[in-house]
């Protein structure tokens, strides 16, 4: 919460100006009883009527001075809250895009939206209804008390005793339910996967007739969201009522201590009128108070749910500056790398060693769940390494800052992921100033021709979010194409034309083998990587055999084996 | 007009509760009651003690047990009636969300194709969770409010009825003014609901896919772009936050005026009436009572506000309820027999689009057990023949036949219960491995989820998950490789083994070695079943009892390998550039 409470100090003025004029309200709020308790023990017995009505406009005029100070406060307090809001969605954007591979895959990606979503708004709400009512309800609270010790000493002590009798209570529910609250929130995030799932998966669920099941596994997770508010509300229900009863006894406890007060004439009855309106008073800003306390829980929970997220260090980082390569070094090589996702876990990599010349094409072949994936993801250092190092260029690429590190390379993912925007825009992914020349060179090497001749907008064609109104093949080769335009030293292909016909793979192929730059390409299939300089066959996490496709079929018994296995 | 159909709707789902409805509101009477002839009593207590020596202590005892009494009362009713309140907005919410995934089931594709999918859950989860929010309040707020306003007419007007009527003449103001302010404020509160469904789908694109990002370090025009819409909502989140948060102060300025009004008058009358007629204690309970009748004034159009938030949140979920669904098969024959899997299609033409046709007069006749293999450049329309057979879409002209029926004169059940499908994207729910294999069989036993998954070759890397067959998965199937989930949607079709199936691109990222001992299970599944495959494998391809070609959403060759060959057409090209390089 602290670390997001930061983003407020853009708005001091406004964090300050709002709960001043809040507080300039409540002054004018509370001179209100005196001036009835002077009508009733000065106006009524004299039955001075010019002074009656006097007063009376004073009253109103009390109003209008208080309507012009809530105004500005409440545009403070608006401008703070939205801004504040938008500064902590912005840091938190931006601090998502720093988490690395391994920061992400943990926290996971269904909480990061909703972290940027609902859970700032609700805190944007709080921040607005805390600066307007935390410090006015207060105030008004122990103003009472003290117009109380105004009117007399003694008239205090039924006060005294309940203002803290109340803090118990509503303070002893909010601490009982802020972590019902967090349960509530957790349920809502499960839903949330669960709707996701179901919109992603309508085929599949249709294909299998599965409709009335997902109804039904939706409708018990929306229970138990159901059932966690419920319990939750019964708490919070209590809150009003209790509040209520206290002060009523407080009243009670008052209108005795008035009655042997007057009968001494220590007091008037005009006085025992305004105690009673504070008394009221108290209760009306302590049920606002508890609302709002109820609000700023929540808040409060969703902040720091987001703060967690913003103190997360990226487990990754980067030097400054740029090392000195050697360009007479292998362009990537691997020396005992051993990689495992997590502590304990089993190794997804295991003593890797290898180096690859500057322009060659290299296959990686194995089976699934064999660690290609994970050997190309350490090139760019999506991940680091466990033990052992990965060079590039001779330099250790934990040496590399983040930016020239990955210009040098291009990733080509295995899932083909699209932008919602046009291919234009998809493609300057790879180069933001890339004219529409260079579009249309990197759209032709990635033969992804026809795709755009298909569309009559041409390259600005807009891509739906995720590339949902393009084919497979379609977006696979918009996604190569985004990474050619690049011009990039390394590019990877992981698994990159699984969804493009043979004939396509071929012409693929040939036109990448004429770019300048050393090419990695994860397949499962020999006819794509038989041609390769080198091939690393993997299995299991470890690097059983490399060398050309003859060497291979002539030493390696798994990669005669594959090679078996895809023959016609 | 909208919002008013929109709140019969809302009014709809709450008549399920009406018994509880009723309750409460019994109880908030009886609340209410309490708390408003509370002042009236001590305002009696305070008439009591007309000075100094001559308070009646007996009397003032008498009337403070009686509040007492009355506290516990309204405390007690007000517990049950809140939780009450909270039962029955947190129920409805459910109702409708519930009614929102049925929805998702029956909507066509053409809608769930065509609509991002973070504006659909932000319909569904922050829209659903705001109206909540907003029918709670309006519960508790709306409800006892309108219920005290009519008892403390009712008290005012015994008491003194020429000061309550200044009260019922003044105090309306704030109705109008928290009307004023509301209606003004109704399109800046739609403008950011709109604008913040537009954030949740960028986010949801940009979070979602942040690897690729960073890939590209594409995170700087990302947070530019974020910036933009970010300011955006910035711009309208302040307008709305600050106009809708003026309507109580304007109001509670109103109600001091109705405040200085009563003691004005009230002491006018006790001057007139010597304090006989009408006393100071009746006047502070007038006093009082400003606050209770003009609070819920107060807090009703504090209320409106973020009602008409929770009105304008509730109204797009009511809109996508709306949607246009699919065409019922209600009237459908339902097939109690698993079909033989003979499959014709006659003529038929589709487009997404009615502006571009794709696939244009498509008519082949496959007999029951025919294997047919779909190849063509990538985008030729394949996906698109799935969507068809599968009825995802119907076609735009022609007939699909199955056994002779019409494919949309029987139910869409009967139809796709028929067919055992393996697509390109694989897709896994959390749950456990079995519970995603039994996907297409609930009832199958542990044996015959293992016998599948043993066919599917997936039976080695399940034994070796942490347990086994009980493993939770993640959604979308979590930390299994893209290659263990198409095995396990494999093993899915293995257990139903339905008369037809459609393999899409099913073996794209299961290596070969693998592959080839699934090819081979693949071959006796498909024994007898009517099969389309779109493969990339010539192997089986060749096996195929006929090959389908198609370009450019037309079938350009059909016939067998060998027949394609002796063509040496579109096909015997792409044949041989296989072995290019």
């Amino acid at each position: 919460m602290k670390k997001i409470l930061l983003y407020l100090r853009h708005y001091k003025k406004e964090c300050i100006l709002a709960p001043l004029f809040k507080m300039l309200e409540v002054c004018f709020e509370l001179l209100v009883p005196l001036v009835m308790a002077a009508i009733i023990d000065i106006g009524i017995p004299s039955g001075d009527t010019a002074y009656i009505i006097n007063r009376a406009l004073l009253l109103v005029l009390l109003g209008v001075l208080g309507l012009s100070a809530t105004l500005v406060a409440q545009f403070f307090s608006a401008k703070a809250a939205t801004g504040f809001a938008k500064r902590v969605k912005s840091a938190l954007f931006s601090h998502i895009g720093k988490l690395s591979y391994a920061d992400t895959d943990k926290i996971g990606t269904p909480r990061l939206i909703q972290l940027m979503t609902s859970d700032i708004n609700q805190v944007q709400t709080g921040v607005n209804l805390t600066l307007r009512l935390f410090l006015r309800s207060p105030l008004v609270v122990f103003g009472a008390m003290a117009m109380a010790f105004y009117i007399g000493k003694d008239a205090a002590l039924p006060f005294v005793v309940v203002i803290p009798a109340l803090s118990v209570v509503v303070f002893g529910i909010m601490l009982l339910s802020i972590p019902l609250y967090k349960r509530v929130q957790e349920a809502l995030e499960k839903l949330l996967g669960r709707t996701r799932e179901n919109l992603n998966g309508v085929r599949v669920v249709r294909a299998f007739c599965r409709e009335d099941e997902e109804i039904a596994d939706f409708a018990a997770e929306n229970h138990a969201l159901t059932r966690a508010q419920r319990f939750v509300g019964r708490i919070t229900a209590l809150m009003n009522p209790l509040t209520y009863a206290i002060v009523n006894l407080g009243i009670i406890f008052l209108v005795w201590q008035s009655a042997s007060r007057v009968d001494e004439g220590i007091l008037l009855k005009g006085e025992v009128v305004a105690l009673w309106n504070y008394m009221t008073q108290i209760l009306v800003e302590l049920v606002k108070l508890a609302n709002l306390i109820i609000t700023i829980t929540k808040s409060v929970a969703c902040g720091n749910r987001i703060g967690a997220v913003l103190e997360t260090v990226p487990s990754i980082t980067y030097p400054e500056n740029a090392p000195k390569e050697d360009l007479a070094a292998p362009a990537v090589s691997f020396s005992s790398v051993t990689l495992s996702y997590e502590e304990e876990a089993d190794a997804a990599l295991e003593e890797i060693t290898f180096s690859v010349k500057r322009g060659d094409y290299i296959g990686i072949i194995g089976g699934t769940g064999s660690g290609k994936t994970s050997l190309v993801n350490l090139i760019p250092r999506f991940y680091d390494v466990t033990s052992g190092e990965v060079l590039v260029n001779g330099c250790n690429v934990k040496l590399y800052p983040k930016e020239a590190l990955l210009s040098k390379i291009a990733v080509v993912p295995q899932k083909a992921v699209l932008f919602s925007g046009s291919i234009r825009d998809n493609l300057r992914f790879g180069k933001p100033d890339a004219t529409d020349e260079e579009c249309l060179e990197a759209i032709h090497k990635a033969q992804a021709d026809d795709v755009l001749a298909s569309k009559e907008e041409g390259l600005d064609h807009q891509i739906e979010q995720g590339g949902r109104n393009l084919s497979g093949g379609q977006r696979q080769r918009l996604t190569i194409a985004r990474a050619l335009i690049k011009k990039p030293e390394i590019l990877i292909l992981d698994d990159a034309s699984s969804a493009l016909d043979f004939a396509t793979d071929a012409s693929l192929r040939k036109a990448l083998r004429q770019e300048e730059c050393t090419v990695f390409t994860v397949s499962q299939r020999i006819s794509s990587v038989r041609f390769c300089d080198l091939i690393l066959v993997l299995d299991d996490g470890k690097l059983v055999a490399s060398g050309t496709h003859e060497e291979l079929l002539a030493h390696s018994d798994i990669y005669r084996e594959i090679d078996e296995s895809q023959r016609d | 007009m909208k919002q008013k159909t929109n709140l019969k709707r809302i009014f709809g789902y709450i008549g399920r509760y009406l018994p509880l409805l009723v309750l409460s509101l019994l109880l908030a009477a009886l609340s209410v009651g309490a708390t408003l002839y509370i002042p009236i009593l001590i305002g009696r207590a305070i008439d009591g003690m007309i000075g100094i020596g001559q308070v009646q202590f007996s009397l003032i005892a008498n009337i403070l047990v009686q509040i007492l009494a009355l506290t516990g009362i309204a405390a007690l009713s007000q517990w049950l009636m809140n939780a009450i309140h909270n039962r029955i907005a947190f129920s409805v919410v459910r109702d409708v969300r519930n009614d929102a995934c049925r929805k998702i089931q029956v909507l066509p594709f053409s809608y769930l194709d065509t609509h991002k999918t973070g504006d659909i859950l932000s319909r569904i989860i922050t829209d659903a969770e705001q109206f909540a929010d907003g029918l709670l309040l309006g519960f508790t707020q709306f409800f006892t409010g309108a219920i005290t306003i009519i008892g403390t007419l009712f008290f005012m007007f015994s008491l003194q009825p020429w000061i309550a009527l200044s009260v019922v003449l003044i105090s309306p103001l704030s109705l109008f003014v928290a009307k004023f302010i509301s209606s003004k404020t109704h399109h800046l509160f739609l403008n950011q609901s709109k604008i913040r469904a537009e954030q949740t789908a960028f986010i949801d694109e940009m979070v979602g896919n942040s690897k690729v990002l960073q890939a590209f370090s594409h995170e700087d025009e990302a947070e530019d772009d974020f910036e933009k819409i970010n300011e955006r909502l910035f711009d309208t989140s302040l307008k709305a936050t600050f106009f809708s948060s003026l309507t109580n102060p304007c109001t509670r300025f109103v109600n001091s005026v109705v405040y200085a009004a009563i003691g004005c008058f009230g002491a006018l009358f006790v001057v007139a009436t010597g304090g006989v007629g009408f006393t100071v204690g009746a006047l502070s309970g007038f006093l009082s009572y400003a606050g209770q009748y003009t609070k819920p004034f107060n807090e009703i159009s504090g209320v409106i506000t973020e009602l008409q938030n929770a009105l304008t949140c509730v109204g797009r979920v009511f809109a996508f309820l709306d949607e246009k669904e699919e065409v019922s098969d209600k009237d459908c024959t339902v097939l109690e027999e698993k079909v033989e899997g003979n499959i014709t299609l006659k003529n038929i033409s589709f487009s997404y689009v009615p502006s571009r046709p794709l696939l244009k007069g498509i008519s082949l006749d496959v007999k029951s057990g025919e294997h047919i293999a779909i190849v063509g450049p990538t985008g030729c329309g394949k996906t698109t023949l799935i969507n068809l057979l599968m009825r995802y879409y119907d076609v735009t002209d022609g007939q699909i036949t199955v056994d002779g029926y019409p494919i949309d004169s029987i139910t869409r059940h009967s139809l796709r219960q028929n067919y055992g499908m393996v697509l390109q994207e694989t897709w896994l729910f959390s749950g456990t491995v079995r519970d995603n294999i039994r996907l297409g069989k609930p009832s199958a036993t542990d044996e015959e989820v293992e016998a599948a998954a043993r066919a599917a070759h997936a039976h080695g890397f399940i034994s070796r998950l942490p347990k086994g067959y009980d493993t939770e998965l993640g959604e979308n199937g979590g930390a299994l490789s893209a290659g263990q989930k198409q095995l396990l949607c494999i093993a899915r079709v293995m257990l139903s083994l339905p008369p037809m199936l459609i393999l899409d691109e099913a073996t794209s990222s299961i290596d070969t070695r693998t592959e080839s001992k699934i090819q081979k299970a693949f071959l006796s599944m498909m024994q007898g079943r009517t099969s389309f495959i779109v493969a990339h494998r010539l192997s089986t391809i060749k096996e195929a009892d006929k090959i389908l070609v198609m370009k450019d959403g037309n079938i350009i060759e059909q016939g067998s390998h060998e027949a394609l060959l002796a063509q040496n057409g579109f096909y015997a090209h792409l044949y041989h550039s296989q072995f290019e390089n």
